[in-house]
């Protein structure tokens, strides 16, 4: 099982790393979401991954069959956070093709390093 | 007790709802936004108050024993950077009242920043490695929406930038996290400094940490891993920008030291490497800025470098070398936010960022020229300004521990960064205007009227009166940095806190 989960963490994450070396930023940010969901199933496999009981701690002691369950909240937390960044992220995406009508890497970088632009001169604020 | 040790994350938390309540009036959220930011350097200077006394004060979440709960932990540098967060959003707010090209008209910037500084507050006091990564997701997201604040082309692709170079180094510190809970079976700092000090774990966890330490170093801006830095900063609306400059990275290297100290606190190979990539980011960095034409980007590349500094203060490991460190975060943080400050009012003042098409300042405003001259000669070292304590004392700690390269490297980046400061004060204040006195015929943006700029003149002023009053008064602040660099190099008293502090 564990050899199973290591093989997946690291397809996913190679999956995630080519993807984030494409051109086209789409692809880019699909690839942290890949890349995120390795990294969560990595954490997740921290704790045991063949756990078969629940993991209530009774005044007998923890359960011999139970997983850890603090990884497991640990990637509940990661997984909320991730999509919020994720969504994010869409937007701004969404916001820069309806700025420039494509969004390649090597544009976006040249758009940000453009000389800084001079302030209209005052009067005509908008 | 426990209700001042979480003042820090409840103040903004409670300011940041208020802002949003209130939403409809730009001048309410103003004042309220202005408030939770005293407040919270209030609650900052009493921390230091307790923390001066040589207490650590510890507390747990929920009142779970120290396993289990989610442990805060406020030790003379944690204290001194909740005070100093205090200081810095304090001044942004201030500053932004100008409103000066404000692209929010108020409403959602004041809320996001105080969304920022729970973030940057609740990594400064946790004590649990897990609850760090989420305090740096909370200020990540504040610093995404800000930076974007006002829409715009360049703007927006800043932030994809900015966006994804951070979310891999959020991702590597995630994974981290996970290996060094799997390795450890823990994620509180304290107890994990104790199996590490009683070589407990095993070599994974020591992996884990030096891809966490990775992380940090993507997030702190160091060599070669600044590159989202200089690529992003200078988009941002003035004020964003400036408390970024001050706060953020520094998030990053107060996460090296509190880490670095804790699990390696006796000096190594990792002590090692930090010293070859702090030479190598203060000499890139100061480079870098010798390319740039515009204020902004001249002062981002100034971030990287500076950053240097405190990491040649953790390399070197030495208490000295820890308390330069401390005393330069401390100074930096004010001096960086007062720089991009100014920028911001010379840019408006003469219409333009590029070197280029600014001018004429000098002639025009020799109030704001003082203003430039007090943090850049602090930046760049000169006494007996706060920046040439800061570098004194980790010069005299890189000779003392025999780093004569470090040393080297460290005055000759000072030399540069006069250079650097040099060249914008020739060029924004000495030479006259490109477009002439009365408009703007000549290429460049057109000169404008001071009007409206008091907010930012107070904010810039009183930074400044800090940055001397740091350097008159070095003594005291260097007794609490060289205090604060006791208890780093000494982590016992700090697990002691935390496991005494048990659940209640």
């Amino acid at each position: 099982m564990e050899i199973l989960v290591s093989l997946t963490v690291g397809a996913l994450v190679a999956i995630g790393i080519w993807m984030m070396l494409d051109r086209g930023l789409l692809r880019v940010v699909l690839g942290v979401v890949v890349l995120g969901n390795g990294v969560n199933l990595a954490v997740f496999s921290a704790g045991r991954l063949d756990g078969r009981a629940a993991a209530f701690v009774t005044e007998a002691g923890t359960p011999a069959l139970a997983a850890n369950p603090l990884p497991q909240a640990l990637v509940l937390t990661a997984i909320v956070i991730g999509f919020a960044l994720f969504v994010f992220a869409l937007a701004v995406l969404k916001r820069s093709w309806e700025l420039h009508g494509r969004i390649e890497t090597d544009l976006v970088t040249a758009v940000a390093e453009e000389p800084a632009p001079d302030l209209p001169p005052q009067g005509d604020k908008a | 007790m426990n209700t001042l040790i979480v003042s820090p994350l409840l103040i903004p938390l409670a300011t940041l709802v208020a802002t949003l309540l209130a939403r409809r009036s730009p001048r309410a959220v103003t004042a309220i936004s202005l408030a939770g930011a005293l407040a919270l350097t209030a609650a900052g200077l009493a921390l230091v108050g307790l923390a001066a006394q040589g207490q650590i004060l510890a507390s747990q979440a929920g009142g779970w024993a120290a396993p289990y709960g989610i442990t805060l932990v406020v030790d003379r540098l944690s204290a001194a950077m909740v005070a100093i967060t205090g200081i810095v959003g304090t001044a942004t707010i201030v500053f932004a009242m100008a409103r000066d090209e404000d692209p929010a008209r108020c409403r959602d910037f004041h809320p996001l920043v105080h969304g920022l500084l729970v973030g940057v507050c609740g990594a400064f006091i946790t004590g649990d490695v897990f609850n760090l990564y989420v305090w740096f997701e909370v200020l990540l997201v504040g610093s995404f929406a800000l930076l974007v604040l006002g829409g715009g082309r360049r703007r927006l692709s800043g932030t994809v930038v900015y966006v994804v170079l951070n979310l891999v180094a959020t991702m590597m510190f995630l994974l981290a996290a996970g290996m060094l809970y799997g390795a450890s079976g823990s994620l509180n700092m304290a107890l994990l400094a104790q199996a590490f000090a009683a070589g407990e774990v095993p070599t994974t966890a020591h992996a884990a940490v030096v891809l966490m330490l990775t992380a940090f170093s993507i997030k702190a801006a160091l060599f070669p891993v600044f590159g989202w830095l200089p690529a992003s900063y200078h988009v941002a609306w003035t004020p964003v920008s400036a408390l970024f400059a001050g706060l953020l990275t520094k998030v990053g290297v107060y996460a090296l030291i509190r880490l670095v100290t804790l699990f390696w606190p006796d000096a190594g190979v990792a002590h090692e490497v930090l010293l070859w990539v702090a030479c190598a980011t203060m000499l890139i960095g100061v480079l870098g800025a010798a390319a740039q034409v515009e204020v902004r980007r001249i002062l981002s590349f100034h971030i990287v470098s500076q950053v240097g500094y405190m990491i040649l203060g953790l390399a070197i490991a030495t208490p000295l070398a820890l308390a330069g460190a401390v005393f330069y975060l401390i100074h930096h943080i004010v001096v960086k936010a007062n720089l991009f400050f100014i920028g911001g009012i010379a840019a408006r003042l003469t219409g333009s960022e590029r070197l280029a098409a600014m001018g004429g300042l000098y002639a025009r405003a020799p109030w704001l020229a003082l203003l430039f001259a007090i943090p850049a000669l602090s930046l760049a070292g000169i006494p007996p300004l706060s920046g040439f304590w800061a570098k004194f004392v980790l010069v005299k700690a890189s000779l003392d521990a025999s780093a004569w390269i470090a040393a080297a490297v460290a005055l000759v980046t000072g030399i540069f960064t006069l250079l650097s400061m040099s060249k914008i004060w020739n060029e924004a204040f000495l030479k006259p205007h490109p477009g002439g006195a009365g408009g703007g015929s000549g290429g460049g943006g057109s000169p404008r009227s001071a009007d409206g700029l008091q907010p930012a003149l107070w904010a810039v002023g009183t930074l400044a009166a800090m940055t001397v009053a740091i350097g008159l008064a070095a003594g005291p602040v260097m007794d609490y940095a060289v205090a604060a660099a006791e208890q780093l190099a000494a982590p016992a008293a700090y697990i002691d806190a935390v496991v005494r502090a048990g659940g209640n």
